[in-house]
């Protein structure tokens, strides 16, 4: 053992790697985060990969990260400055498109143009997504009581969950039960008719996971996206000044300035554990560092079956883990193009470039999307989610010059034969034409192209299989049952040795909620 | 039918929502989007191109300008340096305060002066007997500010002025694309960024060069609403909204010196005769009644009042400009008078006029927020202005 010696130590600089380090930091703690690429930020960062090029290299957009977060730690100080983006527009097949603008009034109109129904309906849909939106935000920010514990502690917690339930109503509590276990494209069926307005909403439930429109599950996934529409902070999907990668760094700001002290560029081998009990890290480069806390901020399979030996952990405890399910289903293509994109159906410069680009013409669309993947291929035309940071940020790009960051779903991590690099990039082209279908001048405009499978997401940031939340948000793994049942509380059954990420209850997005949650459950326990 | 700026060809096509309101007796965007949002992140993320030609705008030249202008203002325009601008606050005899605004040396004996309100009369009344020529340029003269971190960059690619060299609040005669302009290192927004004068004739020519050069970086027109925002993040007071000129003030209560809006900063010590002089040294040996500040209205219980009725916090994207009482220990001990949620800071802000010796930072306090009808309040506590203060604004 060499050093100085720490009160804590977090493995990895995820975001919620980062938080629990800041609040941990702020209690006092004498913290250190470890993280084994040059950079902090795990799959929130940005990288300048082609010169002048900076890019949002994996997460792009953010709206669920805890109001309290930035306030607790503030980030706004540390660099934090969210930038509108306004728009949603879906181009369709017939060559028109279908905008959601930031203006209510304009949105409406937008949609009254392809159905009247469905404009009214939208006004009333909003408003029950913002209750269930409320109705679950309770939820995010309670530690998972474990329903068949009978510890006073899990029974106050169940009491406090049933009484919130009961709050709501018969009529919110049977909306949110429909939320938790139907299929998105159910759940928009019972409320729409205008098929691409149905797919691009549906789109927000298939996101990061191993699920088609019409696969039950689906609709819980679209509420948690639904969220950050409720807090004062965003109200809105923002864009990060600088690219996702600048949140991580005001979060690492924010854990310097609180006492943390963070090292890139140290890549953890194992959890030393001694008498049941950790007692600190082994580094890759052979260096040992003790801490009393060792707290990991990876994946439920890294902080369990490889960080530590599993064979001292209890059967049923492995097995979860091995059962818990990763299966990364979404790809990403970064381009940095010459010009702008003209879009057949609103060509030229104009507002609804600074907003997304929603490529989900139809449900069936979206659902054949999947079916490729199902069968183990890559979607042939998949969903894409487009977004032109330069557009937003002009520091993203050269002037003049701009960047594309296009999300794609689907990309199964276990691809039929396995990832290559020829499979990457017909991935790419599959990408790109499918793209310049709506954007015929797209393919003249590409300078350089970098095309992220599941398979180097892993590969990069360490993510198993690529599943960019650490874990589907799958009702089976959520809550008190994510990761795995009776271990939802942050803890492990090793003494001293915790988990923070997004594997924890509630994962998913640039929230930070679990890597709060999980400084708050490890500084409420006495030493 | 109110009066409109010489760059309105242009800024009237893209008021999409038609949202004008009045500035001076101009017709004035509020935005050009339906709301402000993009607007105001463009001050703080690339920048925004504000029309602010209603600003009423005096040219004073002659012998006896200078001493005509240190008669008038707070400042020591002996110390004025050319190609130098004040901010200042000018008083009437009793020391209240009767506008603000800009004061720029162009040359020996050649000044520009902005204000708020019209100064016609209270610079000829200031005047008599002095070599001083005072013209009224508001109309000739049409003005931009382009403000954000990325103002420089934009105007750097259309004028040989070398603006590293440009300090803050100082001013110089240049060009933009061949159109004699003035350009100066000044602005509401508490932001790096410039205030472009010129010729109301060439108006919609610089305006389109710096639409076109300004392009790449995002350059963004904005409207009055984001300007708002931006201001109050900056501490910037503003005439009939925080304060009432002497001149219009109905009731005596209604007028404040510099001291109690924050700008005693602005009251020279040292120099000659000027007016409100006596009053205002004996105000600055006994002490204020009044203070100006910022409060922060703690955000866990401003939420707490909207949850306790099953809402969520409601905050809108425009400021308010209302008078809003604030207690402490729950007598009132002021009163706020212009507000926002801060975008950039991520918290609601006020500006607050506040009774001794409440002013203090640090000072707990309570401001009134009604909620579903109901009068509460939500706690706060005083901040130093400016709340938000960028390096690159000075650098």
């Amino acid at each position: 053992m060499s050093g100085r010696r720490y009160d804590a130590i977090v493995i990895g600089g995820g975001h919620n790697g980062l938080v629990t380090a800041a609040y941990l930091a702020r209690a006092g703690r004498r913290t250190l985060v470890l993280e084994k690429r040059p950079l902090v930020g795990g799959a929130a960062v940005t990288e300048e990969v082609f010169p002048g090029f900076r890019f949002t290299v994996f997460s792009y957009v953010v709206s669920l990260l805890r109001p309290e977060i930035i306030r607790d730690l503030d980030l706004p100080k540390h660099g934090l400055q969210i930038l509108p983006l306004e728009s949603t527009i879906t181009p369709l097949d017939n060559g028109d498109y279908l905008a959601a603008w930031s203006d209510p009034d304009e949105t409406r109109q937008e949609l009254r143009r392809h159905s009247p129904r469905d404009a009214d309906a939208s006004a009333i849909f909003g408003h029950l997504m913002h209750h269930m939106a409320m109705a679950v935000k309770p939820i995010l920010g309670m530690i998972p009581p474990d329903p068949t514990s009978l510890s006073p502690r899990d029974l106050a917690g169940l009491l406090r969950l049933g009484k919130h339930f009961h709050s709501l109503g018969p009529e919110r509590f049977h909306a949110l039960h429909k939320l938790m276990t139907m299929s998105s494209a159910d759940y928009l069926d019972e409320w729409f008719e205008f098929d691409p307005l149905k797919a691009t909403r549906s789109a927000s439930g298939i996101i990061g996971t191993f699920l088609g429109p019409r696969s039950p599950g689906s609709a819980y996934v679209l509420l948690h996206h639904y969220m950050g529409e409720i807090d004062g902070a965003f109200r809105a999907w923002g864009f990060q000044k600088g690219g996702t990668g600048a949140i991580s760094e005001s979060i690492a700001g924010a854990a310097r300035a609180l006492g943390a002290e963070i090292r890139t560029n140290a890549s953890v081998e194992r959890v030393i554990v001694k008498n049941g009990r950790a007692t600190g890290v082994a580094l890759s480069c052979g260096e040992e560092i003790a801490a009393s806390l060792v707290i990991s901020g990876l994946d439920p399979r890294l902080t369990f079956t490889r960080l530590v030996d599993p064979k001292t952990l209890p059967g049923d405890l492995v097995e979860g883990v091995r059962r818990y399910k990763f299966r990364g289903s979404s790809g990403k293509v970064n381009l940095a193009l010459s010009g702008l994109p003209d879009l057949s159906c609103l060509p030229g410069n104009g507002r609804h470039l600074r907003g997304a680009i929603s490529i989900s013409p139809s449900l069936a669309y979206l659902e054949r999307a999947y079916d490729d993947a199902k069968y183990g291929e890559f979607s042939r035309h998949p969903y894409m989610d487009v977004v032109l940071p330069s557009m937003i940020d002009p520091g993203m790009a050269p002037p003049g010059q701009h960047v594309m960051s296009i999300f794609v779903q689907y990309a199964p991590y276990h691809l039929n034969g396995g990832w290559s690099a020829a499979k990457r990039e017909a991935f790419g082209d599959a990408v790109v034409k499918t793209l310049a279908r709506y954007a015929p001048n797209l393919e003249s405009l590409i300078l350089h192209r970098q095309v992220l499978t599941p398979d180097d997401i892993e590969r990069m940031t360490g993510l198993s299989e690529g599943n960019i939340f650490q874990g589907e948000l799958a009702l089976q793994q959520l809550f008190f049952l994510r990761p795995v049942p009776q271990w939802a509380k942050y803890r492990t059954p090793i003494e001293g040795y915790w988990q923070c990420g997004s594997g924890t209850h509630p994962g998913g997005g640039i929230m930070g909620a679990s890597g709060r949650l999980a400084a708050r459950e490890i500084l409420g326990t006495p030493r | 039918m109110l009066k409109v700026t010489p760059f309105h060809p242009r800024t009237s096509a893209l008021v999409r929502a038609q949202t004008w309101r009045r500035w001076a007796g101009y017709q004035m965007a509020s935005a050009y989007d339906p709301h402000p949002d993009r607007e105001y992140a463009a001050v703080r993320s690339s920048a925004a191109l504000f029309d602010v030609s209603p600003l009423h705008k005096y040219r004073i030249a002659g012998r006896d300008a200078s001493r005509l202008l240190d008669r008038m203002i707070t400042r020591d325009v002996t110390k004025l340096k050319m190609g130098q601008v004040y901010y200042t606050p000018w008083c009437d005899a009793a020391g209240k305060v009767v506008d603000d605004g800009t004061l720029s040396r162009l040359d020996d004996t050649t000044y520009r002066l902005t204000s708020a309100d019209s100064s016609l009369r209270w610079l000829h009344m200031n005047a008599v007997g002095m070599d001083v020529v005072i013209q009224d340029v508001s109309e000739q003269l049409a003005t931009l500010a382009l403000q954000g971190p990325l103002s420089r960059t934009i105007l750097g690619r259309l004028t040989p002025l070398d603006l590293s060299k440009l300090k803050y609040f100082r001013v110089a005669h240049t060009t933009i694309r061949e159109i004699p302009v003035s350009i100066s290192r000044t602005g509401y927004t508490g932001d790096l960024g410039y205030e472009i004068w010129v010729d109301a004739r060439h108006a919609l020519p610089l305006w389109d060069a710096l639409i076109e050069a300004g392009t790449p970086y995002g350059i963004t027109p904005a409207g009055v609403w984001a300007l708002d925002i931006a201001r109050i993040e900056a501490g910037l007071i503003m005439l009939d909204v925080d304060y009432y000129s002497s001149h219009h003030a109905l009731i005596e209560e209604r007028k404040s010196s510099p001291f109690e809006i924050n700008l005693g900063w602005a009251v020279s010590a040292s120099k000659g005769p000027f007016n409100g002089r006596g009053a205002l040294a004996r105000e600055r040996e006994r002490g204020s009644e009044w203070g100006f500040v910022g409060l922060e209205i703690d955000w866990s219980s401003f939420e707490r009042l909207f949850l306790a009725r099953h809402l969520p916090p409601q905050i809108s994207n425009v400021a308010w400009r209302v008078s809003v009482p604030v207690y402490v220990h729950g007598a009132q001990a002021g009163y706020a008078t212009s507000g926002c949620w801060s975008p950039i800071l991520k918290k609601p802000l006020a500006l607050a006029h506040l009774m001794r010796p409440h002013f203090a930072t640090g000072t707990a306090v309570e401001i009134e927020v009604t909620v579903e009808h109901r009068r509460m309040r939500a706690e706060a506590v005083v901040r130093k202005l400016p709340f938000y203060d960028p390096e690159r604004k000075k650098a």
